[in-house]
């Protein structure tokens, strides 16, 4: 249902400001997200200084030196720092993306950094996907075949294995998702950019044998048809991915096969 | 994996902190213009339905859609029709699964704006 505005509960108080390093020369003001849930009290923005000429190129450097160095307590998930494992997914500077590959440079002014927009919070920068990981795996991401298995491997030609390209890249960070709209207000039925391109993925390959009941799954006012096509999915994936295209073909296979 | 029996969780902010997309802005505008057209279509009926009353609830009604707000009311309707109308065109395209990638959408997002306002001057122009 669409909310416009946040519950009580979540609501953003000014925070702490913390003190500025002492000696540096080129400093940059965070602003970032807090919230403690043992705190009981309302999440906060609390605003950080950090000395941009020991520090690393990416947002991910600004915040880890910020925990190493000033508030231990600041706490967000990163684990590959090189865009592959889809941990270190946050809203920053307005739009959402890797803190790892997410440049310093290409960011106005001050950095403001939330956790995933729309998402129940855990701690500070940590969203619950929970959800969307029962989401995900509602779409069945896996091999799914009738015939006998092979005595060595399923074949499938260059031309057939070239259809998986720009989806298996997809590494679930929940960008895509947690910028859709249509996912803000529905995301209890509507299943979103990221397990729809997964669903894609595993309709559109040629070893896969259950494609009718994929389909059929999917055929559903929420679970697919909130898609409005309107491509925050595809304006935000840090992958460069383009979720938008996949639900628009599973939406076409949908016409498709009922002529 | 989170633990989910805390109840109480905040919601994240989303709305008030996502930074204003071209694409997103078109589509809601896009569903307010349709919206605005299901009014506008029953303003018509409701100016033909004057017209076949009789002539004075029609000089009546003629006379509240001529006056400056009624023009603007029809002006902005006629926006609206040829807003929806050429991003109906997008969306069709969309449909047919072209036109999905980022630049020819932003490409084609442009068209469907500017044309808009280049359309809607026309039809005044003619109405005029």
């Amino acid at each position: 249902m669409v909310e416009l505005t946040l519950p009580k509960n979540s609501r953003m108080t000014v925070g702490k400001t913390w003190p500025k390093p002492a000696g540096a020369k080129n400093v940059r003001a965070f602003k970032i997200y807090r919230y403690d849930p043992d705190a009981g009290a309302n999440p906060r923005v609390d605003t950080y200084f950090v000395d941009m000429d020991s520090c690393g190129p990416m947002v991910l450097d600004a915040l880890i030196k910020i925990k190493n160095e000033i508030d231990p307590t600041l706490t967000f998930r990163r684990s590959c720092r090189e865009g592959i494992c889809g941990s270190c997914a946050m809203n920053i500077d307005g739009i959402n993306t890797l803190a790892c590959i997410y440049g310093m440079d290409e960011i106005k002014g001050d950095v403001k950094i939330y956790p995933l927009p729309h998402m129940p919070v855990v701690k500070d920068l940590i969203p619950d996907l929970t959800h969307f990981y029962a989401q995900h795996a509602s779409i069945m991401p896996w091999l799914e075949t009738k015939t006998n298995k092979p005595a060595a491997e399923w074949r499938q030609s260059i031309d057939d294995r070239k259809k998986l390209d720009g989806l298996y890249e997809c590494v679930m960070c929940a960008c895509c998702s947690t910028s859709c709209p249509s996912y803000w207000w529905n995301s209890d039925r509507y299943l979103g950019p990221a397990a729809l391109l997964h669903a894609y993925r595993w309709i559109i390959d040629s070893r896969d044998e259950a494609t009718g009941a994929r389909l059929d799954e999917l055929e559903d006012p929420f679970k697919l048809y909130r898609c409005h096509t309107i491509m925050n999915c595809t304006q935000t994936c840090p992958k460069g991915l383009n979720p938008a295209k996949a639900i628009a073909e599973i939406k076409k296979m949908m016409v498709e096969r009922t002529m | 994996m989170a633990d989910n029996a805390q109840p109480n969780r905040p919601l994240s902010p989303h709305l008030s902190i996502y930074r204003v997309q071209m694409n997103s802005t078109m589509s809601i505008f896009h569903r307010l213009a349709g919206i605005g057209l299901a009014v506008s279509a029953m303003v018509l009926v409701w100016w033909f339905l004057a017209a076949a009353t009789g002539a004075a609830y029609f000089r009546f009604v003629d006379g509240l859609l001529t006056s400056w707000i009624g023009l603007l009311v029809l002006a902005i309707s006629a926006w609206a029709f040829w807003y929806h109308f050429l991003n109906g065109l997008r969306h069709l395209r969309w449909d047919m699964g072209n036109g999905l990638g980022l630049k020819s959408s932003a490409r084609t997002g442009w068209y469907a704006l500017i044309g808009s306002v280049v359309m809607t001057a026309v039809t005044i122009w003619m109405a005029m």
